[in-house]
């Protein structure tokens, strides 16, 4: 761990003993915290947005079909302390990809870790640094990006209350021309009952720059009730190409919010995917703004859900300009009473000429009890474009069970199989060996935890 | 295509451009309140129940808010104050065409409805305004058993066969225009069919709104008893007027065990009605329904046909067109809603957006849980004529447990400016191969309606297409 970090961690651990309710927090700003006023200011008007906005209502068409029952914030109480055996603990289990070109780690929004990259990039110009520390340090750089993109799926209450309350997450800038070969990975842990985290990337690329991101959500105990509330501001310049994974494995008893925005600049190329394992009710939120000629947009996502699990996925493809592409494939594999919902729209705007855009969404239900709700969308206000879309919800063919079980595979297996390779075509789209199989070791871990198995 | 064939878009609607001096006998006035429900039910002599079924119906439609948080805003421009709910022409349904008025006739010779096609067709209920002027059942449809009236008859005369399903399939309180239709309804078909008898002619009704800022009402139910069969067909054509228009229908559509009903609208609404029609069929065991259903014109339509699949091997079906002009929004699509195993439903609409036309589709199809061997097909295409022409598709599909299929697709795309050149290289005009374009994307489902609709739909894309390009 570099020297350098270390009075901004201790500086952390003075955050409040005490953690009291969410919702009447206030925002975050403990006394002895070094940021700028500028971003105080931010907070103490992002909490007024937050107090001010109602809870969404069923009428509301971004919540069509969601379950708003479990939308309740009131249970959850503000980021809890951690003891220094819990601390070293989730940095013992902060184990990702072998090779990285940096490392972070937060529990219960502190940071626990920071292993530093290469010197080589650092010479080059490349900014890696907890939130906090970027929005000190670079306090230019930060303002222009930071959550400069609102929330425009319905999520503009949990957005507002991210804003009045992180602290935690990553900031990265690469600078020009940069290329970052290996990934940089960041932990975000959930820890004891009832307490709330608000991880925060921000991704500032710059022309022809190219990194690779994951972040990676995980409760320190998987039966601990919790509440996250993400953001992601990614930017990519000119020709800057950006890969970002997301792998959301909370506790079943998380609810959890997670508001992503990327814009895309000329000729840029961002590939997004999250990997959806755990969490109770899971509200996710993607926009692509596709802003400037030639800017490529892939969007994939694979869910797995079982238990009583709610997989709510919301998806915006908005071409701004003309000759950009955008391609959705989101998967959903429905087990027990698990319930996903897909809402996803392409925008074509006036003038957007030679718009590609493609939405795909499969829902695999594997039990009676599951449900699949699928909302695909289009709006065109262009002639010379091609936009298809398409949702489908079917279920494992008789013939394929059969086939497998007849070669001597049990029929939990025949099954699992059948599902590896339903999902394992949306991770192969990140080529990107050393990530696709960790994500795939997650997909196999999963069907072992399942209700099923146990 | 050029910026300069865009902006020489326009539509020669003249041949829908005329009106005939108006004389209405009854006039409610304008505005809704209670006084016009009792004026309306006492100028029809109705029954006390049904009376009181539209004074809730009135209650309800006052205390449901405009469905604008997912609809268009355009629903506000309408002024429900400025509108008469009600006014016949002074007529009783007459039963041969020497009884007609001859305005009346004038205005169905220049929209080309042929004395001849009466002979081919079984019966023609022709609406004008809001009461039946014209009604005709071919004696052999008749006897038959089938009975083929409107509403008023209807509820009076037979109360036995349509009191049972009146209301049932769409209530009062579905949405708020189905409870303005329930409070002032008047006009539309009401037809029963027998068990086993297949009515071998399509039924046949056109309908016209002729007098400025006059809504109409109509209500249709049509039940087809085990094992028959019928094809009613729906045709609107409408004259020109300064001000908006309001027309809000409700079809209430009953297939018992084995029934066939199909259903087919060609409607081409001048361009300032307000469209906001529930259609809705309930389809019992094995029964089969099928919407066809055409939309050009009009400046918001909204109509979302649906089938309640209601026994084992029911089948649903809607075949949509539409076609949006300058000034014009289609909001169209379907709702199939499977509630027994074995049901299989189909949609496949297909919209044409022209100049600063938008045409949106809008579905839903549900699955609920613990059926098995229910199908669904969903399949969209837009067709887009000018770069400031729009198009959106909101579809919404809820599938329940497994042994269920359902798979939507949709796509947009315009006609491609090769096609264009290679006709227009064997001697066509740019826009007769625009026409023949659209024409083709549209073909296959044009070819599904009867022989004489297709010539009609035909025709009347090629007036709206007409002019579209240089």
């Amino acid at each position: 761990m570099s020297p350098a970090v270390l009075d901004f961690e201790e500086m952390q651990q003075t955050q409040a003993e005490e953690s009291g309710a969410l919702t009447a927090a206030g925002p975050v700003n403990a006394p002895s915290d070094r940021s700028p006023q500028w971003l105080r200011e931010k907070r103490a008007a992002a909490w007024e947005t937050f107090t001010a906005l109602p809870m969404p209502v069923k009428k509301d068409e971004h919540w069509r079909f969601a379950n708003l029952k479990t939308l309740q914030l009131s249970p959850y109480k503000q980021p809890l302390p951690l003891d220094e055996a819990a601390r070293d603990g989730l940095r013992a289990r902060s184990r990702g990809l072998e090779n990285v070109a940096g490392r972070m780690v937060f529990g219960n929004d502190q940071l626990l870790a920071r292993d530093v990259f290469s010197e080589q990039l650092r010479q080059k110009g490349v900014i890696w640094l907890p939130l906090e520390e970027a929005a000190v340090e670079h306090p230019e750089l930060f303002r222009k990006h930071f959550m400069r993109e609102e929330a425009i799926l319905g999520g503009q209450k949990f957005a507002a209350l991210h804003q009045s309350q992180t602290r935690a997450g990553s900031f990265l800038y690469i600078p020009r021309g940069v290329e970052i070969d290996l990934p940089l990975e960041t932990f975000h842990w959930l820890s004891g009952s009832r307490g709330s985290c608000f991880p925060h990337t921000l991704i500032v690329a710059e022309e022809m720059s190219r990194a690779t991101v994951i972040d990676r959500f995980s409760s320190a105990d998987s039966a601990s009730e919790g509440l996250a509330c993400g953001v992601n501001d990614l930017w990519l310049g000119a020709g800057a190409k950006l890969t970002y994974v997301c792998v959301q494995d909370w506790s079943r008893r998380t609810l959890a919010f997670q508001i992503n925005s990327t814009v895309i600049g000329r000729d840029a190329s961002s590939k997004a995917l999250t990997l959806n394992l755990g969490g109770g009710h899971i509200r996710s939120e993607s926009v692509s703004h596709l802003r400037f000629p030639g800017g490529r947009s892939d969007m994939l996502a694979v869910s797995l859900a079982d238990g009583s699990q709610e997989f709510d996925q919301r998806a915006f493809q908005i071409h701004e300009a003309p000759h950009t592409a955008s391609d959705l494939l989101y998967k959903n594999s429905l087990d027990d009473q698990s319930r996903s919902i897909f809402s996803g729209l392409i925008r074509v705007d006036p003038g957007a000429h030679q718009t590609d855009a493609y939405q795909k969404v499969r829902n695999l239900l594997l039990s009676d009890d599951a449900e699949a709700n699928s909302a695909p969308g289009l709006e065109i206000e262009a002639d010379d474009v091609r936009c298809t879309h398409g949702a489908t919800s079917g279920q494992i063919e008789a013939e394929e069970l059969f086939y497998l079980q007849s070669r001597g595979i049990n029929r939990t297996d025949a099954q699992r199989l059948i599902v590896y390779g339903f999902v394992q075509e949306v991770i192969d789209r990140l080529g990107h060996d050393a990530i696709t199989s960790n994500l795939s070791e997650f997909v196999h871990a999963k069907f072992k935890d399942s209700p099923r198995s146990r | 295509m050029t910026t300069e064939t865009a902006t020489q878009i326009g539509i020669d609607r003249s041949l829908g451009d005329f009106s005939y001096p108006e004389s209405h006998k009854f006039d409610a006035g304008y505005g809704l309140t209670p006084a016009t429900i009792d004026y309306i039910a006492n100028v029809k002599g109705e029954a006390d129940w049904i009376r009181d079924y539209r004074h809730k119906a009135l209650k309800i439609f006052n205390s449901k808010p405009m469905p604008t948080h997912w609809a268009s805003k355009d629903l506000e421009s309408i002024v429900f104050d400025n509108i008469r709910y009600y006014l016949a022409n002074g007529q009783r349904a007459t039963r041969s065409w020497e009884d007609v008025p001859d305005d009346v006739k004038r205005t169905f010779e220049r929209l080309g409805i042929p004395e001849q096609e009466r002979k081919f067709l079984a019966g023609v209920e022709a609406q004008f305004d809001s009461e039946a002027v014209y009604s005709n059942i071919k004696k052999a449809v008749g006897d038959q058993g089938v009975i083929f009236c409107g509403p008023t008859e209807g509820l009076r005369d037979h109360p036995e066969i349509f009191q049972k399903w009146f209301g049932k399939v769409i209530p009062i309180g579905d949405n708020k225009f189905s409870a303005l239709n329930s409070a002032v309804f008047s006009g539309g078909s009401f037809i029963y069919v027998p068990p086993g008898v297949k009515v071998k002619h399509p039924l046949q009704a056109y309908f016209r709104i002729n007098a400025e800022n006059f809504g109409q009402f109509e209500r249709t139910l049509i039940i087809a008893d085990e094992g028959s069969e019928v094809m009613y067909m729906e045709g609107c054509t409408a004259p020109k007027f300064e001000t908006a228009t309001l027309h809000s229908a409700v079809v209430e559509l009953v297939a018992l065990k084995g029934a066939k009903i199909q259903y087919i609208t060609v409607q081409n609404w001048s361009a300032n009605v307000f469209n906001l029609v529930t259609k809705r069929a309930h389809a019992h065991e094995e029964a089969e329904v099928k919407w066809i259903d055409c939309n050009i014109g009009s400046r918001l339509t909204m109509k979302y046909p649906g089938v309640e699949l209601l026994g084992r091997k029911a089948r649903g079906e809607v075949i949509s067109i539409a076609l949006a002009n300058d000034g014009q929004h289609q909001d169209t699509g379907a709702k199939m809603i499977h509630h027994a195993d074995d049901t299989t439903s189909n949609i496949v609409s297909k919209s044409i957006s022209i100049g600063k036309g938008r045409a949106t589709y809008r579905g839903l199809v549900k699955v609920p849980k613990h059926l098995k061997g229910c199908k669904n097909n969903t399949e969209c295409d837009a067709l887009l004529i000018n770069s400031t022409s729009r198009t959106d598709t909101y579809p919404a599909i809820t599938v329940l447990g497994t042994g269920n299929s359902c798979q939507h697709e949709a796509s947009v795309s315009q006609v491609s400016a090769e096609q264009i050149f290679y006709m227009q290289q064997r001697g066509l005009t740019e826009a007769q191969a625009m026409s023949l374009s659209v024409n083709g994307f549209v073909n296959d489902l044009v070819r599904q309606f009867p022989m004489e609709y297709s010539v009609e739909l035909k025709r009347l894309i090629d007036l709206e297409m007409e002019g579209s390009v240089g």
